[in-house]
This record gives C-alpha cells, structure tokens and sequence, in this order.
C-alpha cells in the first residue's frame, strides 16, 4: 500500500523503454510496491504482537475483505461494470477451500487458497462471458439473481454440500515449528494478509499498466475504446475475471480463518455490502478500497458497542446497528460523493494549500 | 392434471405481485434511470401502517388507503430529498436506496418488533382460486392498464414521458421536468404499496418482501427494464414459471431457477424480452 | 510487458516461500496436540459476578419467532440477581447478534470469548450457526452450555466435551411422535412436512423407526421460500390423512392457513419447535374477521397435536407456569407471555441451577464435572440425559391436544427414550416446585 497506488485519470508513463532515467527512478515500480508491501507486512506483523487475539481476528477480517473489495474496485471502478454479486464468487471460494481440506486433507493451505482463486475465476470468467453484452442495470438485476440463487444449490447436493447447514472444519496451517509459539489467531492474521498485500501488489500492477488502461477506456467511453483497437468484449471479460478471482481468494480466506462455509453467510446483503463499502471508501482508488474494508469491519463493531452502551428498548437496539449503518451510507454519498477517499484527498490538499500560503513557498505541490 | 392447473393458479397469483412490485420499479427507472432499492421498504413501512390501522380500526380499506398514500409520499420524498442530488451517478444513487432500505427495515423492527404478526388478506383467502387471488390479479390488472393509459394516452403521461426521455426539449415546451419525475416516484411507490398490500399476507416483519423484490426485479429485467407491459408479462411468466419449478422439482431450486430464467434470456435478448436496445448513456 | 512478467516472478518467489513455510495438508491434523481439556480456570468471574455470553438471531431473516428468547432469559438472570445471584455472584448476561448468518457466529463468539471473556457460552442458538463454533469452543476449553437447537451433534462427549444439548433431539422427538401416530392413529395414511436440513433429516429418522409404511409422502420446505402451497398440494393428493409436520413456528401457521386455503383437513402433529399455541394463535389472529369464522385461530388449531417437554404458557395451575409470568409481568410486562418466552426463561433458570451446582468455588472444568454428575430438577417434564456418556438435552416429550376453545388436553404422558433404536417408555420420577430447587438459597 502505498501512494503509488493512487489513479490518476491521467495513464501513468508506460515503462517500455529502457531508458536511463533519474537514480530515483531506476527500480521497477512492482519492486517498488513489493518494497512498501512488505513495509505495511511488517508493520502489520508489529500491529498484530501487541493488540489482543480478537484484534488479531479483526485485522485480518479487514485483510480478506480488502480483497474482495479490492477485486470489486477494479470491476466497477475501473472498469465500470456494477456487480451486486460478488458474494457468489465468495461463496465459490469458500467452498472450494471448505471441500479441499474435508476431501483432500494432504494439500498445503496455499494451494487450497490458490484453487479457491482459480474457482472464483473460473466462475467469473463464465458471469464475465454472460455479463459482457449487459449493461447498466440488467448487469446488476442479473448479479443480484446469482447472488441469491447460487447459495441455494447447497440444499441440491446436502451430502456433498452441508445443505443449509453448511460445511466446518479445522484449517492446519501452523508449520510445526510456530505451534505454541505464535498464537493461532496471530498467525492466520499474517497468512491472511501476506497474501492481502501479495494481490494488492499485482493488482496495482494490473490497474496501472495496460490492462488498467484499456479498463478505464472501455468504460469511459466503448466505441473509443474500441476504434483505438482495444477489444471490448474481452476487456470486460478480465475485468470479471480478475476481480472474481479476487473475491474467491477472500471467501477462501474467509474458509480458512473462520472454519465454515455455509450458504447463511453468502447472503444478498454481503454482496450489497460490498458494494456499499467500496463506494463508502471512495471508487476511484484502490486506496478507497482499503478505507472501505476498514469501515465494513469496524464501523459495525462500533455501532454495535455504542447500541449496547446506551440504555435503550430492545427493539430498538437490535436495530439501531443497522439504521446507522444505513444513514451513514446516505450521508456519505450525499455529501462525500467521493467517498472517505476523496474526502481525506480533498482534507489533505485544503491541509497543504492553506500551510503553503502560510510559509509563502512557491514550489510545485507534486 | 389438478396439480398442474392448482400450480398455475397459484403462480399467476404470486405473478401478479411480481408484475405489480416490478412495475414500480419500471416507473421509476423509466423516470429517472435509477432501480430504487428503497422500493420494498416503502411497500414494508405503508403495509405495517395499514398494519397499525387494522388493529386500530379492526376494518382493512382505511388501512390500505393509507398505505398507498404513504407510499406515495415516501416515492415523492425520497426524489426530492435523496436522489434528486445523485441523479446522475448511477452507483450513488444504487447505494442512497440501498441505504434507505436499511434505514426503514430497521426502523420497521424498532416500531413494530423483528417478530411476525398476523396481516390479513383483502378478501376470503380460500379456494383454488379464491376471491383473494381474484382481487390480487383484478387489483394488478386495473393498476397496470390504468399506468399504460396514463402513459399513452394522458397529457399528464405525455409530459411525463417527455420529462424522462427528452428533458431539455421538455423544459422548452413548457414541462416542469422536476415535478414530473417527482410525480412519477410518487405513482411507482404507491403501485408498490399496492404490490406490498397484496404481496405481505399472511405475516409481516421486516424482511418480508426481500425475496418478493428479488423476484420483482427479475421480472423487470426479463420484461425489459423500460417496458411497463414487458415488465408485468415478465412477471406473470416468473411467477407461473417459479411453481412449475417448486411444485415438480423441489421448492429447494426456485431461486436457482430463477437465475437460470435470467440468464437464459439475457443470453437470447441483453435488454430483456420486450426491451429496447438503447444506446447506452454516460 | 516486464512488469507482468515481473509479477509473475515475485509470485513464485513469493510462493516458494509460502511453500517451505507450511508443508503439512490443510486437513491433517496438527501434529501438536491441541488442549482438548476443561481448563481448570475461571475466566470472567471475579468476587460478585459471573459473565455468561450467547449468540441469537436478533435480526435479519431468522428473528421472527428467535429474538425473544434472550428477552426472556435476560428477565430471568435479573430476578436471580435481584434476588442476590448465585453463590453470591450476579449473573452478567451478554447477547450477541449473530443475524444467523455463521460468519457472524463465529465473530460473535470469538468476541465474547477474547475479548467479553465469558465464563461460558448459555443457549447458542441455531445448527447452522453454532456447529460452526464446536471445535473452537471445546479447543478454547470454554463451556457450551445448553445449546438452542435439537441436532444430534451436541452430545459427543468425546468429541466435544464442553458442549452440551438443551431440547430433547429431533430424532427422539421423532421416535416418540411417531409411536404416538403408530398407537392412535393404525393403518391410516401418513404423509410428512418438514424443514429441508438436519431438522427434517433426523426426525424422519425417528419417525421411520416406527410408521415407516404408513408413510405416502414427504415434502421438503425451503425456509427462505414461503409459498408452501406445492407441497400441501401434494400432501393433499396423496391422500395423507395425518401430516407430521417438523417446521418452525412461521411455517407450521403458514401450513395450517395453506391447508385451509386449499380446503385440505388432515390430522396435524407438530414437533416442539413449531408446536407453541400462543404463538399459533397470534399468528392465526388475524384471518377470521376477512374470511369467515372456520379460519379463527380456535378453528385453525382444533384437533391440533404438537409436542412439547417444558410446561405451557397456557397451564396457568403450573408452579413453575406461575413463576414464570410472576417474573414475565415484573421485568417483561409488554412482551406476549408465550411457549417461546417459557423456553428462555426455563433455559436460564437451569443454567442458574447449573452455576449453583458448581459450588462457589467455580471453574469451567467444575462447571462441566458437575453438570456430567448431577441430576438437574427443574422446570421440564422430562429428565435431562447428562451424565459422563451423553451430553443430550431433555429425553423426550409429551404431545398435547388443542381442543379448539383454548383449552387443551394431554393425548401422551411424557415419554423418555434414547437417540438409538431403544423403547419409548413413560418419563418416570417426580417434579419439583420452583421453590424446591434451592437456586436462590444463600
């Protein structure tokens, strides 16, 4: 995670040439953003040896589902096609994780999750094939109907499937070396995130290298797009598939720090909420996408404290979590059309301006 | 042979919901091309007043009056307060009703409890067909032709068509585009209200018509989106189709069917059975 | 495209490291035992209080008929702490919303656990939900006390030493209802109506034991698909003149209104989860005034059979019936006093009983020791099965008959049997009164 993750609606210098340029310049930019991955991973591995066990549990509850919101930014945000079914390719995930370690319980963790990944692009490549030639709404009522159909095919195959019940099981994947000596909660907060950061890193990559550019043409404008030779069809088709391989890489790692996969957890409303948040954290960026698992992780634990804190009917505090929840998503749009993003973008420049015009300096901000 | 024509009664019935709540939809995305997910919280929040009425009175049509009116004030403010400002931003104005819906759900269960009550049918419920079912499809039947006249054959409809599609050449003739689009959230939320009376019995708790609006929304996209008649067509086939599925092949399969209902004609036909091809708008 | 291929390389690398990081399978287990033992600790007790936690369905899809149970017990833990709590300790009762949606179980839990610190988990409620939590409950060492549902997998002591079942299971349920239809209702077709998971599963299960061939249908419902009229189609033409029925409360009124509505009378017999007059009847309230009097709630119920194992809301006579509306119009005036608030408040009372068993000097080891040793007298009909080889709930159930005029009669004296093939034989030993189970003694 780092600045450099930033879009610009401007593409970024493609790095073709080998040209010499400034010493600063030299390194590669996916060294450059393995460099602050692994800055924010030990950083993180800091955050995570001195906050409790269920702290641990949020920070990589925050993890996986930054990836999936990461995978929805790239599909809406870049690429401008709104899903209100990423959730499915949760599901997809979390069972391919769940039906991996209860069938064959030889395969290392890793490549449960990597299978999980490949499931939900898989699927996303079918949905991207079907998806292509929708537009607008039909792209979202058709998402929506694979949201709550998909989980339903649980209660086809209960035997294989758990029914509604769904599947648990116990993940292993402390190498023996670490058991008793990292707790497992710390450990699983490590793995959720080292990958977090590893699919940050390439979709980064991805958003801003040619893929990014020829997502951000196809949305702005098909017809350009197309007559600059950039093949529409199969750029909203990656788009699918890159992001639900996204989202299959969360719902496995849901699988996998959480134990179960059931079709309860694959609701309509998590697909929605996805969504929610990734518009609540700001569209444009993939920065947005970090704000928005953060708020989808805390802001409900916090509205569920300040419920139980204050002396309230119950009726009304068992709904009071959800009603601010909805307000804020309100507000957020109506006043913060950009999202936490933009707002701290915004809060950050009117910061820079006003301190510039105090010292009086004339340099260029960037 | 009873089965099959017990199952087709059954599904035109919950088909008229389908087309009634799918119309509203319509309405409003013809209007102002925004899918208001606040539909079924409006439809919820108007029959848990009738609800309240009902109790109050021990009658039903105050009640249900009252729930379309209220439906109709809550379509009028929503467009005036919420969405008139994000308009223009199809993802902001998706999240805005979404965030509406999770308000009045909640509120829904702050006022009247997350546990069930009883909600009667307008009419005596029993019988293949039974006068309930009757007045379901009679009460869709009349409110869908009433909204296609509207449309076709009204000055009031002509300017509202005109307000949806042509704005500014509206504006010039002397439409006030803004009141119309006002108007048309107030008369798509009251035909939900409608569809919420008829579809919320026999309980009503917050989550009651979640799945009635997957269905609805369905149907507007098998119908086409723009398309008050393909939208209600869209909606009895759904229907009938959705107890052919539960009835023979398992109740268990009616919300993959679903899906497998859409695909199959969003393969064939991208903007639904009866839908236009519209240049797409940025 | 160097930087794609760079990618592709940092991937490798990347997971090559993973690799040498963990060799053994995802679903072996580990090669360091895991503590699988009662911890002799007592987390979240001190001096003057014990806190307990619990996760129920609040909100969302699941509430309606679930979000008052906790109500219930809430109301019971602040008469026992009104009245000086338990050994001396008051009783803090955390509810977690878990919306029933398993991930949020299994957040939910691990909140109370690390970060509430519970000294126990009391009435989890769900199988969906709370089989997600077994193993890091009875990893954890943390007492899963009287679990809220009737599946078959709370009671694996081995497995699972920690957790224990409330309700009597739904395959016994199954067995003695299924001896009741055999006994009264001979020869006669059977068609049966069921939730499609394990509820439906394993009360088949017990059904079959004994009316196998009496049987002529079996319908599946879909718990989030509330057009049931196929199947009562179905049921109806397959000439079932008794439908056994194990729904939810929603569904069993959803069934009766359906049946009436395609002119279908059979003889219902309801297990216990979806049996509860009071919540029947004010479910069925509201159809007489628009379709005629033979739809009433008193009409709709006539003749009704539902199973049941803790005493009605409706036997006003009850002891223990009057304990509880004594406290339900002191803490909880506004709420229905229905079956549902009776389970949560009978549920607390015997988690009260449980910590008073434990003695003062309380820990988690002692709480699961005590419960495995002592006979629980309480408020249900039937005994409790706990003892060092079953963790199972109550035992069985006696069936009652709505008489349609708000009155009902018993048509089965409580019965016990087991979770295997054994008899179903009459629940012997004698009840004890409220003020005989010394909960409140100092």
């Amino acid at each position: 995670m780092s600045a450099e993750t930033e879009e610009t609606t401007a593409a970024p210098p493609a790095h073709r040439a080998p040209q010499p340029p400034a010493p600063r310049r030299s390194l590669p930019p996916v060294v450059v953003h393995l460099a602050w991955a692994l800055l924010a991973f030990a950083l993180l591995v800091g955050l995570t040896m001195i906050t409790d066990p269920f702290t641990n549990l949020r920070i990589a509850t925050i993890g996986y589902y930054l990836i999936a919101i990461a995978g929805l930014a790239l599909l809406t945000g870049l690429n401008g096609q709104v899903s209100l079914g990423h959730g499915a390719f949760m599901f997809i995930g979390a069972y391919t994780v769940a039906l991996l370690v209860l069938h064959v319980p030889g395969l290392p963790f890793w490549v449960d999750l990597l299978l999980a990944t490949a499931a939900g692009g898989i699927a996303g490549l079918l949905a991207g094939a079907a998806a292509a030639r929708l537009h607008g709404p039909y792209l979202a009522g058709a998402t929506l109907a694979l949201a709550v159909g998909l989980p339903a095919i649980t209660q086809r195959y209960p035997e294989f499937l758990g029914g509604s019940n769904g599947l648990s099981f116990s993940v292993n994947s402390q190498p023996a070396g670490l058991v008793g000596v990292v707790p497992a909660t710390r450990w699983e907060a490590w793995v959720v995130w080292a990958t977090a950061l590893l699919a940050m890193v390439i979709l980064v990559n991805m958003s801003r290298g040619r893929l990014g550019r020829s997502l951000r043409a196809v949305r702005d404008d098909e017809v350009a797009a197309s007559l600059a030779g950039i093949h529409v069809g199969r750029t909203k088709i990656l788009a699918f598939i890159v992001s639900s391989a996204c989202a299959g890489l969360a719902g496995g790692l849901q699988a996998f720090l959480l134990g179960t996969a059931a079709p309860g957890s694959f609701t309509v409303a998590l697909s929605l909420s996805l969504l929610a948040a990734l518009v609540l954290g700001g569209l444009g960026s993939l920065w947005g996408a970090f704000w928005a698992a953060i708020a989808f992780v805390y802001f409900q634990a916090w509205a569920e404290d300040a419920a139980d804190a204050v002396n309230l009917p119950v009726n009304v505090e068992n709904n009071l979590p959800l009603a601010l929840y909805g307000t804020v998503l309100i507000l957020v749009i109506l006043l913060f059309p950009a999202g936490i993003h933009g707002g701290l973008t915004r809060l950050r420049a009117a910061v820079r301006s006003s301190r510039q015009g105090r010292s009086g300096r004339s340099e260029g901000v960037s | 042979m009873e089965q099959f024509l017990n199952l087709t009664l059954n599904g035109i019935t919950s088909g008229a919901v389908y087309s009634a709540l799918g119309l509203s939809l319509v309405i409003i995305y013809r209007a102002t091309r925004v899918v208001n997910f606040a539909q079924p919280a409006f439809a919820l929040i108007s029959a848990y007043l009738a609800y309240s009425i009902n109790q109050a009175t021990g009658g039903y049509w105050l009640g249900f009056a009252v729930a379309l009116l209220a439906g109709a004030v809550m379509g009028v403010l929503t467009e005036r307060l919420l969405v008139r400002p994000v308009r223009h931003n199809e993802l902001g104005a998706i999240i805005v009703t979404l965030g509406l819906l999770i308000v009045l759900q909640a509120v829904a269960g702050m006022v009247w409890s997350n546990e069930p009550h009883s909600f009667p049918y307008a009419f005596d419920f029993r019988g293949d067909f039974s006068p309930n079912s009757m007045f379901v499809v009679a009460a869709v039947a009349v409110t869908a032709l009433a909204v296609l006249l509207l449309f076709r054959a009204t000055p009031l409809g002509l300017r509202m068509r005109a307000a949806a599609f042509h704005p500014d050449a509206a504006r010039m003739s002397g439409v006030r585009v803004g009141l119309m689009l006002t108007l048309g959230w107030g008369l798509a939320s009251a035909v939900g209200s409608l569809a919420g009376m008829l579809a919320v019995p026999p309980f009503i708790f917050p989550n009651v018509l979640d799945g009635v609006f997957v269905y609805a929304l369905t149907a507007a996209v098998i119908g086409g989106l723009d398309n008050p008649l393909g939208t209600i067509i869209g909606g009895f086939l759904l229907g009938v189709g959705l107890s052919y599925v539960s009835g023979y092949l398992g109740p268990e399969l009616v919300t993959l069917a679903a899906l497998a209902i859409l695909v199959i004609v969003l393969a064939v036909r991208p903007n639904g059975l009866f839908g236009k091809a519209l240049a797409r708008s940025v | 495209m160097r930087i794609h291929r760079a990618v592709r390389i940092w991937a490798v690398a990347v997971t090559g490291a993973l690799v040498l990081a963990g060799c053994s399978g995802a679903g072996e287990t580990p090669s360091g035992g895991s503590g699988n033992q009662p911890a002799d600790s007592a987390p979240g007790v001190t001096d003057d209080t014990v806190v307990l936690g619990s996760h129920q369905p609040l909100t969302g899809p699941a509430a309606p008929g679930y979000s008052k149970i906790s109500v219930a017990a809430q109301a019971m833990y602040r008469y026992i702490n009104d009245n000086g709590g338990v050994n001396g300790r008051k009783i803090e009762y955390k509810v977690e919303d878990d919306a029933y949606n398993p991930t949020k179980t299994v957040e939910v839990v691990k909140k109370l656990v690390l970060e509430e610190q519970v000294f126990a988990l009391v009435g989890g409620l769900g199988t969906p939900t709370h089989s997600k939590v077994l193993d890091y409950l009875n990893q954890e060492g943390v007492p899963d006390l009287l679990v809220s549902s009737g599946a078959l997998m709370w009671d694996q002591p081995q497995k699972y030493p920690m957790t224990f079942g409330y309700q009597v299971d739904y395959l016994r349920e199954g067995k003695i209802m299924g001896k009741y239809v055999k006994d009264s209702f001979a020869g006669k077709k059977v068609g049966l109506f069921f939730q499609g998971d394990d509820v439906g599963r394993d009360t088949q299960a017990g059904l079959d034991q004994f009316i196998k061939d009496q049987v002529v249908t079996r319908q599946p419902y879909d718990p989030a698909n509330t057009d049931v009229t196929p199947q009562l189609l179905a049921l109806k033409s397959s000439g079932a003149e008794v439908v056994v029925c194990a729904c939810i409360p929603s569904f069993m009124a959803l069934t009766l209104l359906t049946a009436a509505k395609i002119g279908f009378k059979p003889q219902f017999v309801s297990s216990s989860i979806g049996a509860d007059p009071a919540t029947l009847t004010a479910l069925l309230q509201d159809f007489a005034k628009r379709s005629g009097a033979t739809v009433s709630p008193d009409q709709l119920l006539a003749g009704f059979v539902g199973a049941g194992y803790l005493p009605r809301a409706a036997l006003t006579d009850d002891p223990w019936v009057k304990f509880f509306k004594e406290i339900h119009d002191k803490y909880i005036p506004t709420e229905a006093f229905t079956d549902t608030l009776i389970f949560g408040m009978a549920q607390a009372y015997s988690v009260g009983q449980i910590l008073k068993a434990a003695g003062r000097d309380l820990t988690r080891r002692k709480v699961v020791e005590t419960l495995e040793t002592t006979q629980l007298k309480g408020p249900g009909l039937v005994p409790f099965a706990y003892s060092k080889e079953s963790h199972s709930g109550y035992t069985g159930a006696y069936l009652v008959r709505n008489n349609g005029n708000g009155t009902s009669s018993v048509v089965q004296q409580p019965m016990v049997t087991d979770r295997e093939s054994g008899e179903v034989k009459p629940a012997g030993g004698d009840r004890v009164n409220p003020d005989q189970t010394g909960l409140l003694d100092k």
